[in-house]
């Protein structure tokens, strides 16, 4: 029989996994199996070290070292016909091996072939600009930057793309939390009106969604509304909307539905 | 003869309005609510439909300004970012008293579904809110009923005794 796991906070915490159950991967193949690709890596081949190259999904993926990113990327386009730099970013794999991996998806438009650059660097390493050879590398980079705090060297201006410049961590590390840490918790508050208001203006409510259905301090239900304060405990009263004050307004004529002329014949 | 007839039995047989300062004053403050246009998320797609001709702002004197200078009603339209706080705070500071602030749709109102670290959770959070607007997003019928409602809060306020300005500390 099974241990006994309590359930009642299921999704904060699965209590079923599956022992049988495999990640699926992606096949694998050769790199030989397609004529353009192998032409292409025996060329960086000749001048670079390869340490792993296979195709996935129709295309070519090369890790590299981390050194060589800008040679192989400017040998690629200069000599391979890869032409654009269609994608760059990086993946966090701190928290399994330490280490960053750094990709550029690049096009070869005239081959009608894809090919990715993969290399890792360490937390604390930086990486060669390529923004010189592909003008699309010039935000990529600073995003890669902005979201992992990956320095990229000889950038003509690295700075944070999306976050406030003043910001502290990188968001899309896995270590950062989603709801953000407690500088992301007080980044307005300290900015518009310092620090010792925390204390008046008060934390966030991270529960957007709980709604006291009898709390009539903070809500009002639409064609019920009744002052504030009042306990509904025991139901409230229809309140009709209401446009106008019930007396009219000053030097402005009150709406008479008698008086209006309904047009029936829409082609009077 | 007289250009224009004037009904000598009423209003003392002058062609007069008696009322008083408060009315006078809150009558042309709520009836000219000239609003900032400050659309910053999807919900700035509903507000703008509510000053297009079906809707009609115009009417209701609500008309949409592109400076602060000239508002003195902020709609708070979309989904305000930590990024972008401290400049709805500037622009707040900059509109001219009298001013109210209507917070648009869930993102304005609490963050929303926006439940990360790069979101405001609730514009009321840096600039004092006086409505409040259900809905993802709110349709145009919600604004107008919204501003009728404001309409109806200013006309309530006293107009001769100086505006005290609204703090939300």
């Amino acid at each position: 029989m099974r241990a006994y796991t309590p359930k009642d906070n299921v999704q904060k915490k699965p209590y079923y996994t599956d022992r049988y159950w495999v990640a699926p991967q992606v096949a694998k193949h050769d790199v030989s199996s397609d004529e353009v690709f192998a032409h292409d890596l025996d060329a960086i081949k000749a001048k670079f070290e390869v340490l792993d190259a296979y195709i996935q999904v129709d295309q070519m993926v090369v890790i590299i070292n981390a050194a060589d990113n800008f040679a192989v990327i400017e040998m690629l386009k200069n000599e391979r016909e890869y032409n654009q730099l269609s994608e760059m970013s990086a993946i966090d794999w701190l928290a399994t091996e330490g280490k960053f991996e750094v990709f550029y998806q690049m096009l070869s438009m005239s081959k009608r072939k894809r090919l990715r650059i993969k290399c890792k660097i360490d937390e604390k390493e930086s990486l060669q600009s390529v923004e010189k050879l592909f003008r699309s590398a010039d935000w990529s980079e600073r995003e890669m930057y902005d979201m992992f705090g990956v320095v990229v060297n000889n950038h003509p201006f690295m700075k944070r793309i999306l976050m406030p410049d003043d910001w502290e961590g990188f968001p899309l590390r896995k270590t950062y939390p989603l709801q953000g840490d407690e500088f992301a918790a007080w980044y307005e508050v300290d900015k518009i009106f310092g620090k010792e208001a925390r204390e008046i203006i008060g934390p966030e409510n991270r529960d957007p969604a709980r709604i006291d259905r009898y709390d009539t301090e903070r809500f009002s239900r639409l064609g019920h509304e009744v002052p504030r304060g009042t306990d509904i405990t025991n139901g409230e009263p229809d309140t009709p909307l209401v446009y106008q004050e019930p007396e009219g307004v000053f030097l402005i004529e009150k709406f008479d539905a008698e008086q209006s002329v309904v047009i029936s014949d829409r082609h009077r | 003869m007289a250009q224009h007839q004037v009904n000598y039995l009423k209003d003392g047989g002058l062609p007069v309005a008696l009322t008083t300062i408060d009315k006078v004053v809150n009558w042309g403050r709520s009836n000219s609510l000239w609003a900032l246009t400050y659309g910053l998320a999807c919900c700035g797609i509903e507000m703008m439909a509510s000053g297009a001709s079906r809707y009609d702002f115009d009417r209701f004197g609500t008309i949409f300004r592109a400076s602060p200078r000239q508002a003195e009603l902020m709609v708070v339209a979309g989904t305000l970012t930590k990024k972008h706080a401290e400049f709805i705070r500037r622009l707040y500071d900059q509109m001219t008293e009298p001013k109210w602030v209507i917070s648009m749709g869930s993102c304005a109102n609490t963050g929303g579904m926006f439940n990360t670290y790069a979101t405001v959770q609730g514009v009321d959070r840096v600039i004092p809110v006086d409505l409040y607007l259900p809905g993802c997003a709110p349709r145009p019928e919600t604004l107008q009923y919204g501003v009728m409602m404001l309409q109806q809060k200013i006309r309530r306020e006293s107009a001769s005794r100086a505006q005290k300005p609204k703090r939300l500390m």
